[in-house]
């Protein structure tokens, strides 16, 4: 359901502050983790603005933004926020809230990252480099519009560069305790 | 001194030169280095953006796991690793579980260098001081930010490589962009966002007339390093600013042999750099 301004829900600050508690009714505004933030130029929404719709319960545009997204986690806002807001925390859990109900997310390639980075720590214990970039290319379609421009030859020249360098492993180290960690991470959907 | 040692997953693959340095130097500084038995990945960027509880449960049983050795340090080269480990730590005393009281200090790698002592050692052992190299060193987020995780006091204007850079007989040169992030956890899904962040970086560096960018960071280190010629091609100028681990500066200060092998593993050849100055055959 879209929600209006006028029908705000309040229970989602209630939730998400007992999840945190991330402090956010301090908020009083005073835009000092806009101020510092890195990537407001691709945000669609500001950091101060998040948390304002946050406390009015306007859940929709905060979930549907693409800025819990481009949110580069540098913790900056959390750093500098006079009230100890724990802006950079409350994105993630915004983040986490979004692919839960099931929205669609408006960042896909970094939605896409996320996924395959936490399956392909299922899968051995420790990340596997060598495959977490075409499975990701794959699984967030971009390997077709690469194809297509042909920017496919960049991210072979770099793989192929890695590996000349000695940076890029070719086998994956499968850890003793794999059992522990799918236990640990939230089954795959 | 024998040290518990966190490598994390990068070390074992792009960013094996840092893992090599560290071996490198610590070896020189008779400080054995003793592996987390069968570590786990700390879960990233990832587990904290979209999987709270693993982004604590995954290193929460490496701290389990570290829990095995009896050393009263532990050193973690990875800012991202160091951060989720103190976060896991904060996280279980704040919701009042248990914590270990065997657990080993966690030490974010640059700071344990730059500690009164350590830089003593470091400033006793140097043959070949680093004259002439001009740098700025690069923080980045995770080391010291939030505070309350990493006990960071200097969050704004951190002073571990600067004092490492002094110690080793070369100049950092001031600039504002320490602690600016490089956009490291978007760099694969919004390349766009990361260029813009880096480019800034490097102009900046220009601007003030570093020769080179020091980093205690792997994914700084990548960031900054492997898409330098594709951000020129972008900005259409060129930077050509090699950007090297502190651990191979004290490689280079000290005169141990491995050194220019790990600087060759580079993207952005610092050799010639080095060569000019002198500081590399
Ligand atoms: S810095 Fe803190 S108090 Fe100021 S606007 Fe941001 S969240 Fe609100
Ligand atoms: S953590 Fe996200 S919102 Fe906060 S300053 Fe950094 S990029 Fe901006």
């Amino acid at each position: 359901m879209q929600q209006t301004g006028l029908s705000p829900d309040f229970g989602f600050l209630e939730r998400a502050e007992a999840a945190g508690p991330f402090n956010a009714a301090e908020c009083f505004q005073c835009r000092k983790c806009t101020n510092g933030c890195p990537a407001t130029f691709a945000m669609d929404l500001y950091p101060d603005q998040v948390i304002r719709l946050a406390i009015l319960g306007r859940k929709e545009e905060v979930l549907h933004s693409k800025t819990i997204w481009v949110c580069a986690s540098c913790e900056t806002c959390s750093t500098r926020c006079p009230n100890g807001v724990r802006i950079a925390e409350l994105m993630d859990y915004f983040k986490e809230l979004a692919v839960r109900l099931g929205i669609p997310s408006p960042e896909p390639a970094v939605t896409a990252l996320h996924q395959t980075f936490l399956e392909n720590v299922r899968y051995t214990g420790r990340v596997f480099e060598g495959a977490l970039l075409p499975v990701f290319l794959l699984r967030s379609g971009q390997l077709g519009s690469k194809l297509e421009k042909g920017t496919w030859r960049d991210e072979v020249k770099l793989g192929w560069q890695m590996f000349r360098k000695g940076r890029l492993a070719l086998v994956p180290k499968f850890i003793q305790g794999k059992g522990e960690i799918s236990s640990i991470l939230r089954p795959s959907k | 001194m024998n040290v518990t040692y966190y490598p994390g997953c990068s070390l074992e693959g792009t960013a094996r030169d840092y893992a090599d340095s560290i071996h490198g130097v610590c070896a020189a500084l008779d400080i054995r280095l003793q592996e987390v038995p069968d570590w786990n990945c700390c879960g990233a960027t990832a587990a904290h953006c979209i999987d709270h509880a693993a982004s604590i449960g995954l290193p929460a049983r490496n701290l389990k796991q570290a829990a095995q050795l009896p050393n009263s340090d532990m050193l973690v080269p990875c800012p991202m690793c160091f951060n989720r480990l103190r976060t896991a730590v904060w996280e279980q005393k704040e919701k009042g579980a248990q914590t270990d009281a065997e657990l080993p200090q966690i030490w974010d790698l640059a700071n344990f260098f730059a500690a009164e002592g350590m830089i003593r050692k470091l400033s006793a052992q140097v043959r070949k001081p680093l004259k002439g190299l001009n740098v700025v060193c690069y923080y980045g987020c995770m080391a010291s930010r939030p505070p309350h995780i990493t006990g960071a006091t200097d969050y704004e204007n951190p002073q571990s490589l600067d004092r490492i850079v002094a110690a080793l007989g070369g100049t950092s040169v001031a600039w504002p962009y320490k602690t600016d992030c490089c956009g490291a956890s978007l760099m694969i899904s919004r390349p766009d966002m990361g260029y813009k962040l880096v480019g800034k970086l490097y102009d900046m560096a220009k601007r003030v007339g570093a020769q080179a960018i020091v980093v205690s960071c792997q994914m700084c280190q990548a960031n900054l390093d492997m898409y330098q010629d594709k951000i020129e091609a972008e900005m259409s100028r060129l930077f050509r600013l090699p950007i090297i681990y502190f651990t191979e500066l004290i490689g280079l200060a000290f005169g141990l042999p491995g050194t220019k092998g790990w600087l060759s593993r580079h993207f952005t050849d610092p050799l010639p750099l080095l060569r000019k100055g002198g500081l590399l055959d």
